[in-house]
């Protein structure tokens, strides 16, 4: 029930609205439901608006999270994901 | 192999070490239309060893939408009376009568939207009253009510929504309240969660509780979300965790949150195959009735009425999958669908149709 | 499909239904003995080696970033030719005008398929003109028809096909349908989007001197490469087994259907081409092309397997599987 685009804020228009962009990909979006949207933040975008500001240090928070998980399970045999 | 395949394989490998320890089938309910669909076509279903199931959810907004609706809004484009804009989803539903809404494209009264922002500048534009499906959950609710509040404050008064807004942890405590239900943990979805926050899914942790993971939409973090829930299931566990906080928050968006609190209130509207659930609907508040479509246009109750031999309200509860349905595959399809399972692209039956949900 | 009722906006856009419409409706009423397949290009007479096409241009709106109903009338009949294995060499074109369509398109639109014939060494030798009344026609309609001579000897359909050939798409895919829809909805998603729009037959024909290691082509049009992929196999016994990290997909077009819920295996091109070639003729054909300027990201997507019969099957990039089937239904942007 909710497709989302990671974008990046390029620059805030009016209180309402704000340009997003990703690659050469520029949008305008309603950023009023963020508390404090800045250039450079990056966002989520659902149906033309912003609805929550990714934090940058959950994301890498996670990446490490992965790297635990690869460490911990070792090198396993068994292939998986054969089609069925 | 890539980096992503490479720590895919890692958590494949972890979540079947636990499932075995597990040592039984483990029933998973993917709550999200998008997961259902996203699940089946980065193929994490084709990944997961046999003894977990994963079951899907009512979290379609398109399918738990009653038939009547679609056919209370084909009335109000024929009789002429507003024109009728909407998201594409709801765009190819039949309603109770088997006719679309966009069999009614060519009366110029349906008018099809990207984003719920268009509505002010069509509402202005429109020598007819606009009246927005406003259909959804949590995550595009604060969307179209912004919208709303957008054209009142600019003077547009002829936009109307005729609200089939549903919540989800209401909805998850209905299903819990059916002893049968079978389902061992809850992969919650992801951008609900942005707006409404961690913490909205307490009520999962008391007895009787199941575990629940909120889980983003990348493969490696559907991978992690399965692997979080079996974790639980192995301890015992029916903790909500967030496996999502990149986005999510345990408050949620506050400003989304006080949107809905000042503009909407709780309704306990039908659940299309489920019947009511106490509630798990917002409408919009009495200070704004005159923007509500079914005060000023006189809608009737949306009826509830399942085309002959389809098994969408089943589905959606968990307790049948497509493929024991007679229809699917023969007389359903997503070129000639019965009802909006396979119409929605985010439909469990379009999804398995589409991508080979079945092993 | 059922078998009576009415047309449907879905029995024209390339997926399933269309082909039902072709095989089960078309095709049932046209065939005879002496043709009993009947292809994307036609020869004139058995055993001719000059081939016909045709092909209707009903794209909306008719102007768009990166070209136009003309130029488009002109490249996609040519490429159609191309990719039967014939040198374009002359081109009829026939217009359906509504009632109201203003003169100076007209003259832009007609001017852009002149220029295109020039561009493609084409001669346009004949063609007609009606006027429908307004609310009739969708503006402007233009329905070519080519004929071309035969260059490459051996018939180009995947009957030639053999288990482990290698699929090869010839460029990054998406970018038509996306650019037009965008256009046509007036979507606020700027400039970053043009039309691929190409004429194809010298990177076409830079591929046949690979002789009976080419075995099948075809430009992945409407309902794009996933289309294209599923027509090989269908009611054969062989599959297809790609991957989805090897199409070639320009991060603009990804971004812009991620934005409007749309998957670029399903979305019209119209300067890419999908061709068919001998495993071990792999190397050469990716380097042939990505000697070519309209070849440079060229992929080697897959192979033709023994595995999963009629299928098309993707690896998906945490190593899943999953089907890729023929598009459905409408390409409808979703928000949900």
């Amino acid at each position: 029930m909710c497709l989302a685009t990671p974008m990046k804020i390029e620059r805030i228009v009016d209180g309402r609205r704000a340009i997003v962009s990703e690659g050469n990909v520029q949008v305008e979006v309603d950023v009023s439901l963020l508390k404090d949207p800045r250039p450079g933040d990056h966002v989520i975008i659902h149906a033309g608006y912003a609805i929550e500001t990714l934090t940058l240090a959950e994301a890498e928070e996670r990446l490490a999270l992965f790297r635990k998980i690869a460490e911990l399970s070792g090198e396993t045999s068994g292939e998986t994901g054969a089609p069925q | 192999m890539s980096d992503e395949s490479q720590l895919a394989r890692s958590l494949v490998s972890e979540i079947e070490s636990v499932t075995a320890r597990i040592g039984r089938t483990v029933r998973l309910m993917e709550v999200c239309g998008t997961h259902t669909v996203e699940l089946r076509k980065q193929g994490i279903q084709s990944l997961l060893p046999r003894r977990v199931t994963l079951v899907s959810g009512p979290g379609c907004p398109v399918c738990v939408t009653p038939s009547g609706y679609i056919d209370n809004a084909m009335q109000l484009v024929s009789e002429g009376r507003a024109q009728v804009a909407t998201f594409g989803d709801l765009m190819k539903v039949p309603g109770a009568s088997g006719r679309t809404l966009s069999s009614l494209a060519g009366t110029g009264r349906v008018r099809l939207v990207y984003s719920p922002r268009e509505l002010v500048e069509i509402a202005r534009g429109s020598g007819l009253p606009v009246v927005f499906l406003a259909v959804g959950f949590e995550t595009t609710v604060p969307t179209i009510v912004s919208a709303l509040l957008e054209a009142r404050d600019r003077g547009v008064d002829n936009l109307f929504l005729y609200t089939a807004f549903k919540t989800v942890p209401p909805a998850l405590r209905f299903l819990l309240s059916n002893p049968e239900h079978g389902i061992d943990g809850f992969l919650l979805p992801g951008h609900v969660s942005v707006i409404i926050g961690a913490d909205a899914y307490a009520f999962l942790e008391r007895a009787g509780g199941r575990p629940g993971v909120i889980t983003g939409f990348e493969g490696l973090d559907m991978l992690l979300g399965i692997l979080g829930l079996l974790r639980q299931i192995e301890r015992g566990e029916s903790s909500v965790q967030n496996a999502y906080p990149r986005a999510v928050r345990a408050e949620g968006n506050p400003r989304a949150l006080e949107l809905i609190a000042r503009t909407l209130e709780t309704r306990s509207d039908t659940w299309r195959g489920l019947g009511p659930i106490p509630g798990a609907a917002l409408g919009l508040q009495s200070w704004l009735a005159e923007s509500d479509a079914e005060k000023e246009f006189d809608i009737p109750p949306a009826e509830d009425r399942e085309p002959p031999g389809c098994l969408c309200s089943r589905v959606i509860a968990g307790m049948s999958t497509p493929p024991q349905c007679a229809l699917f595959g023969t007389r359903c399809t997503p070129d000639d669908p019965v009802g909006p399972c396979m119409v929605s692209s985010e439909g469990t039956c379009s999804a398995y149709f589409r991508y080979g949900g079945a092993r | 499909m059922t078998d009576t009722g009415n047309i449907r906006l879905e029995h024209g856009s390339g997926g399933a239904l269309s082909r039902d419409l072709v095989e089960k409706v078309i095709h049932p009423l046209f065939r005879s003995d002496s043709y009993s397949e009947l292809l994307d290009a036609g020869p004139l007479e058995k055993g001719s080696d000059l081939l016909m096409t045709t092909d209707g241009y009903v794209v909306d709106p008719p102007f768009f970033p990166g070209g136009d109903i003309g130029r488009l009338s002109i490249f996609g009949t040519c490429n159609d030719l191309s990719v039967s294995g014939a040198k374009p060499l002359c081109i009829s074109l026939a217009l359906v005008i509504e009632e109201g369509f203003p003169l100076d398109d007209l003259r832009r639109a007609l001017a852009s398929a002149a220029e295109a014939a020039r561009e493609a060494e084409v001669r346009i030798v004949t063609g007609d003109t009606k006027v429908v009344p307004r609310g009739k026609g969708g503006g402007l309609f233009i329905t070519t028809t080519g004929v071309g001579r035969r260059v490459f000897s051996l018939p180009l359909t995947p009957g030639r096909a053999q288990v482990g050939d290698a699929v090869i798409v010839s460029a990054p895919i998406g970018a038509h349908g996306l650019t037009v829809l965008a256009a046509r909805e007036s979507l606020p998603v700027a400039a970053a989007l043009r039309s691929d729009m190409a004429y194809l037959y010298s990177a076409v024909s830079a591929l046949f001197p690979l002789a009976e290691k080419l075995r099948f082509m075809r430009d992945a049009t409407r309902g794009g490469i996933a289309s294209v992929l599923n027509e090989v196999v269908q009611s054969s016994s062989w599959g297809i087994a790609v991957e989805d990290a090897a199409f070639p997909v320009s991060d603009d077009v990804r971004t812009v259907s991620s934005l409007l819920g749309l998957n670029p295996l399903e979305i019209a091109n119209e300067g890419v081409f999908v061709a068919l070639v001998a495993g071990d003729a792999t190397a050469r054909a990716l380097d042939i092309l990505h000697a070519h300027p309209l070849g440079r990201e060229a992929q080697l997507v897959g192979r033709l397997s023994a595995d999963s019969p009629g299928k098309v099957l993707t690896t998906t990039r945490v190593g899943g599987t999953r089907i890729v089937d023929f598009p459905r239904g409408l390409l409808l942007p979703r928000i949900c």
